[in-house]
């Protein structure tokens, strides 16, 4: 049976888990790619860290709009090795856990086992089934970018699997 | 001369952009089935049991396949008879790419240029390409291309005196380079020969192909399936996660080349790999 896991995550509950191990993610996420890992880079670098990063988790997605009556369209991952030469700098600044498909380069696994976080995979090109287990959704940051804006998700049993974990061992 | 008019041609690129995006290639979803039955239990058989409910879903709920619901790339066979009134094609493709991708909630990731990366909000313009053909019908395709599966494409210029044999290394290394970032399994689509924007076309025309129709000429079709053969044994998986389905197909396609040359493009699509068809 998948393990429950609330977020934000906190360290003793990063800790225990292990690369393999399938999850079910309850509470808050962040949506950031690429362009907005270019913005909070620039942040972090000016001093003014956006409050989407420390102690919490990306979620490496664009989704498509809500129709009528629902709270968000299809929202799967997107490819995470983009994020990377971004990653072990968010890392450095208090992120905890990252969403998304695919593998991580050798700085980004450092990174995460230096800064104990969590890296995640979920099911990738399954963006309608992934919809249904979120609740929430709201544009909060650089809107600007439409389909690349940060949102922020609320997930209810949003099914996971530990890709790299925070001793950083990979899948 | 057999006159269509520009707004036909709108509401039908508007229809078939959320029909891609919604539908499932009936091909594929039997495929994927076919890849759920004979999967060993384990975490890639849930996957694959997780892809044919997601397509469900997406049908059922007019949800997209994928929340990347592409660029749009626009094949169209225009009858030499066939004349387009009452406005430009191309505008008129673009304006059924704007209202399909709005009225269908699918995703807005086209930007209006590729260094200022400023989103145009509409998905479009698409990528079109046409082909004049006998008769007076004009025949649209929509594939809206996903761009995780596109970033992985691979184009070589191989020597003449290469062959079959390194085409075939170079699509298995195509797919390792991919692993499991582009959604496995993958839908594989080869063009050789003709230049290399013409073999790139090509491989994306093999897309179109329904799996399990194979080229008809008898060296292509069996480098079809040495290559898949060779494909799944590298044993990536869905999501990587192993087992026998790292790719469903690989269709190959094929033109006329040059004496000193032999182009390839090999273009990885994904499992949600889209499209949709009408005559008009």
């Amino acid at each position: 049976m998948p393990r429950r896991i609330h977020l934000p995550l906190k360290t003793e509950a990063a800790s225990p888990l292990k690369a393999g191990d399938e999850v079910l993610l309850n509470g808050y996420v962040y949506t950031a790619r690429d362009q907005a890992h270019v913005r909070f880079v620039k942040a972090i670098c000016g001093k003014k860290t956006p409050a989407m990063i420390k102690g919490q988790t990306i979620y490496y997605a664009g989704p498509t709009p809500a129709s009528p009556g629902r709270a968000i369209g299809s929202c799967g991952p997107t490819t995470s090795s983009r994020m990377d030469p971004f990653t072990p700098r968010l890392l450095k600044a208090g992120l905890k856990g990252m969403i998304g498909k695919g593998s991580r380069s050798r700085d980004v696994k450092l990174a995460i086992k230096k800064y104990k976080a969590v890296y995640f995979i979920t099911i990738a090109g399954a963006g309608a089934y992934l919809s249904k287990r979120i609740t929430e959704s709201k544009p909060v940051l650089y809107k600007d970018l439409g389909a690349e804006a940060v949102y922020r998700l609320k997930l209810k049993d949003f099914p996971a699997i530990v890709g790299i974990d925070s001793k950083g061992k990979e899948i | 001369m057999r006159k269509i008019s520009a707004k036909e041609i709108s509401s039908a690129v508007s229809a078939l952009s959320m029909d891609a995006n919604f539908t499932l290639r009936k091909d594929i979803l039997e495929a994927l089935k076919k890849a759920y039955s004979s999967e060993r239990p384990g975490k890639a058989k849930k996957v694959l049991g997780i892809l044919v409910e997601n397509a469900a879903i997406a049908k059922c709920s007019k949800t997209a396949i994928c929340q990347d619901t592409g660029m749009a790339e626009v094949f169209i066979d225009i009858g030499q008879q066939a004349a387009v009134t009452g406005g430009g094609l191309a505008e008129a493709v673009n304006e059924g790419i704007r209202r399909g991708y709005g009225k269908g909630y699918l995703r807005k990731s086209v930007v209006s240029d590729p260094l200022l990366r400023k989103n145009t909000g509409d998905n479009s313009p698409a990528v079109i390409h046409t082909r004049i053909v006998p008769g007076g019908r004009i025949k649209i395709t929509v594939m809206p291309k996903g761009f995780g599966s596109e970033n992985k494409t691979l184009i070589k210029m191989f020597n003449p005196t290469q062959g079959a044999g390194d085409i075939e290394r170079f699509i298995v290394e195509a797919v390792r380079k991919a692993g499991a970032d582009a959604c496995p399994p993958y839908i594989i689509g080869v063009g050789i020969g003709g230049t290399i924007d013409k073999a790139c076309i090509l491989a994306k025309e093999a897309l179109l192909r329904p799996l399990g129709r194979r080229n008809a000429k008898t060296h292509i079709a069996r480098l079809e399936r040495e290559s898949k053969k060779r494909v799944n044994a590298l044993k990536i998986g869905p999501m990587g996660f192993g087992g026998k389905a790292t790719c469903l197909g690989v269709n190959i396609e094929e033109y006329p080349t040059h004496i000193a040359g032999l182009p390839v493009c090999v273009s990885i699509s994904c499992h949600a790999t889209r499209s949709a068809t009408k005559t008009i």
